[in-house]
């Protein structure tokens, strides 16, 4: 295995320094909301980490594609790589959410469309890694998770769209808003805590995924390793 | 030196699975008592008086065919990974959806059975009517997404260490939108709702049908193929 | 009849067959020797078009694989130490059901005469479920010959079998044999492929290690060439 290339330890450092200015940019620096209170500051967070895992999941079923097609097992990798960083992204996601609802909508949870979604998406992941745990011939176990995330990636959705056949009371913070629904107005100071938030995790993603597949490529040596000692 | 054309190959498949089904009846039993028990179970973990029975109907029979239809699915491609048929299935010099489409096709006889038979027993036992068309509609939609959808995630986890606790784990959060909109469905047409307030469910199981047929005939090759 | 030509086949990062080169002239008996994970049911897999290759050009009975892999299947027979079989259907329902499958034509006649040949025409009625070991496999002999292929591959037919079996399936080998086609045969078994096979080769570390016709032992020692081969 190579060494740690020194742009990957520099982004390590950076991606620490990014978190603790979005950190006082959230919590210090935006003014707090006139309504939620303090716990909208939970907001930054939230979004920042929503919006790279699903820029995540998306990313690891293009992945999924390009193994499907090129059979080199390099995607498979990176499509690991992405899903389990987004899987762990998501799930913080959720507990932020709920921890904001606890005060805002008075209960930590609701069987709201996004907040449902949410949930079945964590458990196609999870059912992902269950069904690759599975299967031993790495190359069946990485054709058969390219396939389920794709499914998975189809089918969330619909999910989405089916369960709004019942009912939502998430906000929308952007874009048009239902007359009904809470809706936050942004001031200039919020907007940038929210955009840095973005930066800051969409830059720790791609740290995470970068050394998450210098993880996979080494389990893929001691996988072969095993295998030829056999 | 021919080859069957993919209608041919997957009458053939339908048939060996049917014939062989109606033999041994190993899958269709058990699917049918496990569902009895399910509804028996759900009759007193529900409470279902009267009362209440109206609004859960859909729910429990839907929740019914999901459980029953992963036992069905299960058996039927253990069936072929067992005793190695399905290489013999991918020796023969026919097209691997006429597999896909035969084997989906079985699946969906097995579950539209076990369903003719489920439906006129709940309706006897709650004295309720369940022979609507528009119910009926619902249900074959719903099947036709869930045996595409299942054939496919249990032609899957057939090759896994843990495959019968694996394929519900795989397959109910993919099947879910099936679920939501048929449980939707079924329930307004019971309620007798204006056809205007059933359609977007009906649209969801229509779309939901189309697409993962076309992704599962897709992606078949991948799965059986080394 | 078979020609395979710098065979690699890797799963996932792991490499199983490595440059592989392997011959067969139509009519050959081949027998396959090699110790367990060799990679001797890999090999066939691919040739029997269940497996791509990962690397190297594969022709079986004049198509290439996996181009052409339609047309090898329908010119190809294959007998595994799985039946292949189902265990609900009688041994006429399983051939009629393989035989459409393949398009055979004039279905009827053709199973009698099978059957016939791997003798159970006399069971054809009975259920699958309920044969011994040998018939199951006589049986999947019959499935595999059906369809009259070029080629037959057997995959270790001789695993739980006993001696009146194994016998059993020696003389229904040597009968499809003789119809001219190509055989290609694994075995753990050196002495019932020296009595059927016209050439042996031996598969080790994914290439064919050594190879060598029946006439060029000249009544030599099967057992001392393989050792041979596996030391070198």
């Amino acid at each position: 295995m190579s060494p740690k290339p020194t742009l990957l330890k520099i982004l390590d450092y950076v991606s620490i320094l990014l978190l603790a200015v979005a950190t006082y940019l959230a919590l210090v620096f935006a003014p707090t909301e006139l309504i939620m209170g303090n716990a909208q500051r939970i907001f930054y967070f939230h979004i920042g980490t929503a919006w790279t895992a699903l820029l995540g999941f998306i990313f690891a079923a293009v992945l999924g594609i390009l193994y499907l097609v090129t059979k080199n097992i390099k995607w498979d990798i990176l499509e690991v790589a992405a899903v389990e960083i987004s899987v762990v992204f998501f799930l913080i996601t959720i507990i932020l959410g709920s921890i904001w609802a606890r005060p805002i909508w008075n209960t930590w949870w609701t069987w709201d469309p996004r907040l449902t979604t949410a949930a079945v998406t964590e458990l196609i992941y999870i059912a992902y890694f269950m069904l690759r745990s599975g299967i031993e011939d790495p190359e069946r176990r990485a054709r058969f998770g390219a396939v389920y995330t794709l499914l998975g990636g189809v089918s969330a959705p619909i999910t989405f769209m089916s369960i709004r056949l019942f009912r939502s009371i998430h906000p929308v913070v952007i874009g048009a808003a239902n007359a009904n629904q809470e809706k936050m107005n942004m001031t200039p100071d919020m907007l940038t805590a929210f955009l840095f938030a973005l930066f800051t995790f969409t830059v720790i993603f791609i740290d995470l995924f970068w050394n998450r597949y210098r993880l996979g490529q080494l389990e893929a040596k001691v996988e072969q390793l095993k295998l030829s000692n056999q | 030196m021919l080859t069957p054309s993919l209608l041919r190959a997957t009458l053939a498949i339908v048939r060996k699975d049917l014939s062989a089904e109606l033999r041994s009846r190993e899958l269709l039993s058990a699917m049918l008592v496990f569902s009895l028990l399910v509804i028996l179970i759900f009759n007193f973990t529900l409470d279902l008086d009267p009362v209440t029975r109206k609004d859960v109907t859909a729910g429990v029979l839907w929740s019914t065919f999901a459980f029953a239809g992963t036992l069905g699915l299960n058996r039927s491609m253990a069936v072929e990974k067992d005793r190695g048929s399905l290489d013999g299935l991918l020796l023969a010099p026919i097209d691997r959806s006429a597999i896909f489409f035969g084997k989906a096709i079985s699946n969906l006889a097995f579950m539209l059975i076990v369903e003719a038979i489920v439906l006129p027993v709940y309706a006897v036992l709650y004295n309720e009517n369940l022979f609507q068309p528009g119910l009926l509609l619902v249900i074959l939609l719903g099947s036709v997404g869930y045996a595409a959808v299942g054939t496919l995630l249990a032609s899957m986890a057939v090759h896994a260490r843990t495959r019968d606790v694996l394929l519900p784990i795989l397959l109910f959060p993919v099947i879910l939108p099936v679920l939501l909109a048929a449980v939707k469905a079924s329930n307004a047409f019971l309620a007798d709702a204006p056809l205007a307030e059933i359609m977007p469910s009906l649209n969801i199981l229509i779309g939901y049908d189309v697409i993962f047929i076309a992704l599962s005939y897709m992606f078949f090759d991948e799965i059986v193929d080394e | 009849m078979i020609e395979v030509y710098k065979l690699t086949k890797r799963f996932g990062t792991k490499t199983v067959l490595r440059g592989l080169d392997f011959d067969v002239r139509a009519g050959e008996f081949v027998a396959l020797l090699g110790p367990n994970g060799a990679g001797k049911t890999t090999f066939l897999r691919v040739l029997a078009s269940l497996s791509r290759p990962t690397f190297g050009e594969v022709t079986v009975a004049g198509h290439k694989l996996p181009a052409e892999s339609a047309q090898v299947r329908a010119r190809l027979g294959v007998v595994s130490h799985l039946p292949l079989l189902y265990a609900d259907l009688s041994a006429e329902e399983n051939l009629q059901f393989f035989a459409r499958l393949y398009a055979v034509s004039s279905l009827q006649s053709r199973i009698t005469e099978v059957l016939e040949l791997v003798g159970l025409d006399t069971r054809r009625k009975d259920l699958v479920r309920n044969f011994s070991r040998g018939m199951t496999q006589r049986l999947s002999i019959g499935r595999a010959i059906l369809h009259d292929p070029q080629v037959i591959l057997f995959d270790e037919p001789y695993t739980g079998l006993d001696q009146d079996a194994s016998e059993m399936l020696d003389d229904v080998l040597r009968t499809v044999a003789k119809q001219g086609r190509t055989v290609v045969m694994t075995s753990h078994d050196l002495a019932r492929a020296e009595d059927l096979a016209t050439r042996f080769d031996v598969l080790s570390r994914g290439v064919i290690a050594a190879s060598a016709t029946r006439d060029s032992f000249g009544g030599g020692n099967l057992l001392s060439f393989y050792k041979q081969a596996l030391a070198g």
